[in-house]
C-alpha cells in the first residue's frame, strides 16, 4: 500500500432494494455480482447492507478498519468521547477463508452523548480518526446499516463477511478492477459516511477539484481513492444543502448549456445558479454511480454516458447493476428493464413508486 | 554636447540590389531611421535612432530590409552583462530614470514551461470536442457556498451575486485610451462583444464612444480617478479598483501631457496639456478597512449590480493580501505577475519587483480555500499569458480567468519593441499621432483578436477533452492534472502539484 495516492478504478456495480421492506439475504446480493466476476481482478469487492441491524436500530454502527493492533485504543479512546458505546464485537468472518492478509474489523454501536447535532459529531469523529489515526478508518458510520469490503473478489469478500448470516431491505455491491496499483482494503468500495454509501464505476478526472472543494467544507479525503469524494458530495449536498436524492444528477452530471439554454424558466435559472454555484461538485469523467441512503437506492451515470447501468423491476423489487446478466440470476422474470441514460437519476424508495429519470436529462447516447 | 556612448541596438543591413528606393521604409518609420537622398536616389539609414520593431522591414515591397539585434563586441563579462552598461551610461548621459515598455524581460523563471498537463489513457477515455461538447464558459463574481431551492417548483429561492459571463476564461486586460490608441482601443471593446468577453478601461476613463460597448468592458478607478464619473460606473459591466500593476507594483504612473489630446482630455477630465499623474497609493486607501469603504461606495452607486473587482499586482504578502481584499467585499480578486505589461514604467522596478503570476496564483487559491472563502471571490491572472495552454494552466492552478494585453497587442501587430512610453509606436498601437493611429484599422485589428480567441478556444477544448474533462468547472484548481518538471521540491510544493513521474 502506498499513502496518499488514489487508484482510479474500473468495476462492476450492482444494487438491490425491496420497496416493501423485505428482508433479502446477502447470499442474493453475492450470486448477482458472482455473474460479473470477469469486471473484476480480485483486487478489491464489497458490499453495503441498509436495515441489517434491527436490534440497534437506534444506534450510529460504527465499522471501523484497523491495519496495526496498537491503534485501536486510541480508536476506541475517540469513540468514548462523544459517544457511549451500547456494544462492540469484532465483525465476524469465515476463519477458514482463502484471503490473507486482511486487517482487523471491529463495529460499535453508539449513542451520541449529545442530541443536537448529531449527524455533525458523526461526521467529525469519522473524519478526525481518518485523518489522524495511523492505519485505522471508519468504514460505515450509520444506523442500521453497514460495509463489508476488502482486497478479493467480490463473491469471496461476502464469503469472508459471511454475508449470508444478514438481512437488509438493500443492498450494493462492487466488484473491483483497479487499473494502476495494489489494492488496499479501506480503498475498496463501497464508501459510506452516515447513512450514504456509494459505489462507483470509473474514474473522476474532476478528482483533484472535488477534494479541494470538499476542503472547503471540512471534509477530508484519506482513503486514497477518487470515489471517496463522492461520499462525501452526497453527505455535503443530500444533508446539510437538503438537496433531493432525485435532483442529484444535475449537480454530479449537470446538464450542457445548450440543454440549459432550452429550458424555461424557473427551471433554466436555477439550473445556471447551479452550474454557477456548484462547478466544484461536478462529477467529470466516465461513471456510473449507485447510492444507497436511508430508505432508497438511486442509480445515476456520467454526463455523456461512458460507463454501463442497466435498472430494473419486478413487483416491489428495484435492481441497479452494470449488466444486466447480474439482475437476471437472480431475478430471471422483470416486469420492465431500461439502461440509464446520461445524467438521469433513477431512484427508489422504500413504501413508493419508481421515481423514472429525469425528463431534462436528454440522452446524448 | 560630446558624442554618446550609447551605440545602436540594431544593425540594419538594406541589400542594394533589392532595394528600389520606392521609401517606404522613409514613411512608415516615426523614429526617422530612414531618409531618401535625391540626389544618388537612394536611401541611408541612422541606425541609432532604430528601435527594432520591424515596421519597416515589414513592409518592405522587395525584402530588401533585414533588422537585426547588433552584436556590441563588448568584452564578455558574465556580472556586467550588456544592458547594465547600456543603461548605466544613459543614466550617466540623462540623469533621470531609465523608462521601459510592456512585460519584464529577465530570464526569471517561467513556471508555465515547468508544468505539465495530462491526458486519459485507457481507464478514462479522452472526449474528442468535435463529437461530444466541451464547455469553457465561465462565470466571475462571488458565489454562494449553497443554494436555497423550491425543489418541488423546480424554482430559486437564492438570489446570486451579479456574475460576468464569459464565453471561454479570457479577458482583455486593462490598457488605457491614451497608453493605447483609440483604434487599439475599439479593436479590443468590439472583439470583446464579438467573443462574448470583456475588456478593461484601464485608468483612463472611457471615451463616450465607447458607452455603447460599455456592456463587454469592465471601468477602473485607479489612484489618480481620471474620468471616474456615475455615467462611467453606470454604463460599465463591472468596475476594477486598481491598486497596483505587475509592471510597477508600489508605483504610479504617468501621462505625459503631450499625449494629452483634446479627446483624451475628454475622456480623463483634464485639461488638454496637462500631465495625468496617478499617485503611487490611492490616496483615500491607507488601509483595508478603506478599501472596503471604497468597494461598497462603488456598490451602493452601481445598486449592488456590478461586480466589483480588486486588482493587485503579485508581491511577497500577496496570500493575504488577496484574503483580505475578499472579506473587505471584492468579488473578484485580479493578480497581476511581474511578468505583467504597462505602457511605460521605470526599468529598475519592472524588472525587479513583484514575484511571478503562476506562484501567487496558487498562493492565493490556496489560502482562500484555506480560509473556507474561496467562493466569495473570482481570481483572475494576469501577466505573461502567451497561449492557449498558459490559459490551461492557470485554470488549473486555481483561476477562474486570466488577463491578456501583451498577447491581444500581439495581435494587433505589436512587435514587443517596448518602447510604448515614446508614444512613436510605429503599429499605431501605443501612440496618439494622428498619422501612426490611422495605421490600425480597428475592423481588421477586432478581426484579428476574434480569430486568436477563437483559435484558443479550440485548443482548449482539444486539451479538456484530452484529460476527459467536459467542462471547465472540473480543472479550475484541479492541480491533479499538472505535473512539475524541472523544479525543486520546494517550489513544486509552492504551486501545489507534484513532480512528473508521480502519479495520483
Amino acid at each position: 500500500m502506498r499513502e496518499r495516492e488514489r487508484i482510479p478504478s474500473g468495476c462492476a456495480v450492482a444494487g438491490i432494494l425491496s420497496q416493501s421492506g423485505q428482508p433479502v439475504g446477502g447470499e442474493t446480493i453475492i450470486q448477482a455480482m458472482r455473474v460479473m466476476h470477469e469486471r473484476s481482478n480480485g483486487l478489491g469487492g464489497g458490499f453495503a447492507g441498509y436495515g441489517i441491524y434491527p436490534d440497534f436500530a437506534a444506534l450510529y454502527a460504527f465499522h471501523v478498519l484497523c491495519d496495526c493492533k496498537g491503534s485501536i485504543d486510541e480508536v476506541e479512546a475517540m469513540l468514548r468521547k462523544n459517544f457511549v458505546v451500547e456494544h462492540q464485537e469484532t465483525v465476524p468472518i469465515w476463519e477458514h477463508s482463502p484471503l490473507r492478509d486482511h486487517p482487523e474489523f471491529m463495529r460499535y454501536f453508539l449513542r451520541p452523548r449529545e442530541s443536537e447535532n448529531e449527524e455533525e459529531l458523526v461526521v467529525q469523529t469519522v473524519m478526525e480518526i481518518n485523518a489522524r489515526i495511523e492505519g485505522a478508518y471508519v468504514i460505515s458510520s450509520g444506523k442500521n446499516l453497514g460495509v463489508f469490503k476488502g482486497v478479493g473478489y467480490p463473491e469471496d469478500i461476502g464469503e469472508f463477511f459471511r454475508l449470508d448470516e444478514y438481512q437488509g431491505y438493500c443492498w450494493i455491491a462492487h466488484g473491483r478492477f483497479p487499473t494502476n496499483s495494489v489494492g488496499w482494503w479501506g480503498g475498496a468500495h463501497p464508501f459510506n459516511l452516515l447513512h450514504f454509501s456509494v459505489v462507483h464505476n470509473g474514474e473522476l478526472s474532476s478528482y483533484g477539484i472535488n477534494r479541494r472543494y470538499l476542503e472547503n467544507f471540512g471534509y477530508f479525503c484519506t482513503l486514497q481513492t477518487d470515489t471517496e469524494v463522492i461520499a462525501y458530495l452526497l453527505d455535503l449536498l443530500l444533508r446539510r444543502h437538503r438537496v433531493p436524492p432525485e435532483a442529484l444528477g444535475t449537480i454530479f452530471a449537470s446538464p450542457f448549456w445548450s440543454q440549459i439554454e432550452t429550458m424555461s424558466e424557473p427551471e433554466r435559472s436555477l439550473y445556471r445558479a447551479i452550474r454557477v454555484t456548484y462547478g466544484g461538485a461536478l462529477l467529470n469523467g466516465p461513471f456510473s454511480i449507485i447510492v444507497g441512503f436511508e430508505g432508497g437506492m438511486l442509480g445515476l451515470v456520467d454526463r455523456i454516458k461512458l460507463r454501463p447501468m442497466v435498472a430494473a423491476w419486478n413487483g416491489d423489487m428495484f435492481y441497479l447493476a452494470s449488466e444486466e446478466s447480474a439482475i437476471r440470476e437472480i431475478a430471471p422474470e422483470l416486469d420492465r428493464v431500461c439502461a440509464l441514460r446520461a445524467g438521469e437519476v433513477v431512484m427508489g424508495r422504500l413504501k413508493e413508486g419508481v421515481l423514472h429519470g429525469q425528463e431534462f436529462a436528454a440522452s446524448r447516447v | 554636447m560630446a558624442k554618446s556612448l550609447l551605440l545602436p541596438e540594431f544593425k540594419i543591413e538594406r541589400d542594394s540590389a533589392r532595394c528600389i528606393a520606392c521609401q517606404v521604409c522613409a514613411r512608415q518609420c516615426a523614429n526617422a531611421v530612414h531618409t531618401y537622398d535625391e540626389t544618388d536616389d537612394s536611401l541611408w539609414s541612422e541606425e541609432a535612432q532604430c528601435v527594432g520593431c520591424q515596421r519597416c522591414v515589414t513592409l518592405c515591397p522587395t525584402g530588401a530590409l533585414e533588422v537585426r539585434r547588433r552584436e556590441r563586441g563588448f568584452r564578455e563579462n558574465a556580472n556586467w552583462e550588456e544592458s547594465f552598461l547600456y543603461r548605466l551610461y544613459k543614466q550617466a548621459e540623462t540623469g533621470g530614470i531609465v523608462l521601459t515598455g510592456m512585460g519584464c524581460d529577465r530570464p526569471y523563471p517561467i513556471y508555465w514551461d515547468h508544468l505539465l498537463l495530462n491526458a486519459s489513457q485507457v481507464t478514462n477515455p479522452s472526449i474528442d470536442p468535435l463529437r461530444e461538447p466541451i464547455e469553457i464558459r465561465t462565470f466571475l463574481g462571488r458565489k454562494e457556498a449553497w443554494l436555497d431551492v423550491d425543489w418541488e417548483h423546480r424554482s430559486l429561492k437564492t438570489v446570486l451575486a451579479p456574475q460576468l459571463e464569459l464565453s471561454l476564461p479570457v479577458l482583455f486586460s486593462a490598457m488605457s485610451y491614451g497608453s493605447i490608441s483609440y483604434n487599439a482601443f475599439r479593436s479590443l471593446a468590439e472583439a470583446a462583444r464579438e467573443v462574448g468577453t470583456l475588456c478593461n478601461s484601464g485608468e483612463g476613463g472611457l471615451h463616450p464612444d465607447f458607452y455603447a460597448l460599455g456592456g463587454n468592458i469592465i471601468v477602473q478607478v485607479a489612484s489618480g480617478r481620471f474620468g471616474v464619473t456615475p455615467e462611467y460606473l453606470q454604463v460599465a459591466r463591472a468596475i476594477e479598483i486598481k491598486i497596483g500593476q505587475g509592471a510597477k507594483p508600489g508605483i504610479g504612473g504617468h501621462l505625459p501631457g503631450e499625449k494629452v489630446t483634446p479627446e483624451i482630455s475628454r475622456t480623463r477630465r483634464i485639461p488638454v496639456g496637462s500631465d495625468a499623474i496617478s499617485p503611487a497609493p490611492h490616496h483615500d486607501i491607507y488601509s483595508i478597512e478603506d478599501l472596503e469603504r471604497l468597494i461598497f461606495a462603488i456598490k451602493e452607486t452601481t445598486n449592488y449590480q456590478k461586480p466589483v473587482s480588486v486588482k493587485i499586482a503579485a508581491v511577497h504578502n500577496v496570500a493575504a493580501i488577496a484574503s483580505g481584499a475578499v472579506r473587505a467585499g471584492a468579488d473578484i480578486i485580479a493578480i497581476d505577475g511581474i511578468r505583467g505589461g504597462t505602457g511605460a514604467a521605470p526599468q529598475v522596478i519592472r524588472d525587479n519587483v513583484g514575484i511571478p503570476a503562476e506562484i501567487a496564483l496558487a498562493q492565493v487559491d490556496e489560502r482562500l480555500r484555506q480560509e473556507g472563502i474561496r467562493h466569495r471571490a473570482s481570481i483572475v491572472i494576469a501577466g505573461g499569458i502567451r497561449s492557449s495552454s498558459d490559459v490551461i494552466k492557470a485554470v488549473a492552478l486555481g483561476a477562474d480567468a486570466v488577463y491578456i494585453g501583451t498577447a491581444a497587442l500581439l495581435a494587433l501587430g505589436c512587435h514587443l519593441c517596448q518602447k510604448c512610453y515614446t508614444g512613436r509606436c510605429n503599429w499605431g498601437i501605443a501612440t496618439q499621432d494622428p498619422i501612426l493611429t490611422k495605421r490600425l484599422n480597428p475592423q481588421i485589428g477586432k478581426r484579428r483578436l476574434v480569430n486568436l480567441m477563437r483559435a484558443w478556444a479550440l485548443e482548449m477544448k482539444e486539451i479538456l477533452g484530452g484529460m476527459g474533462i467536459n467542462a471547465i468547472e472540473s480543472l479550475r484548481g484541479n492541480r491533479e492534472q499538472l505535473r512539475a518538471v524541472g523544479l525543486r521540491r520546494e517550489e513544486a510544493q509552492l504551486l501545489g502539484v507534484k513532480l512528473a513521474g508521480e502519479g495520483w
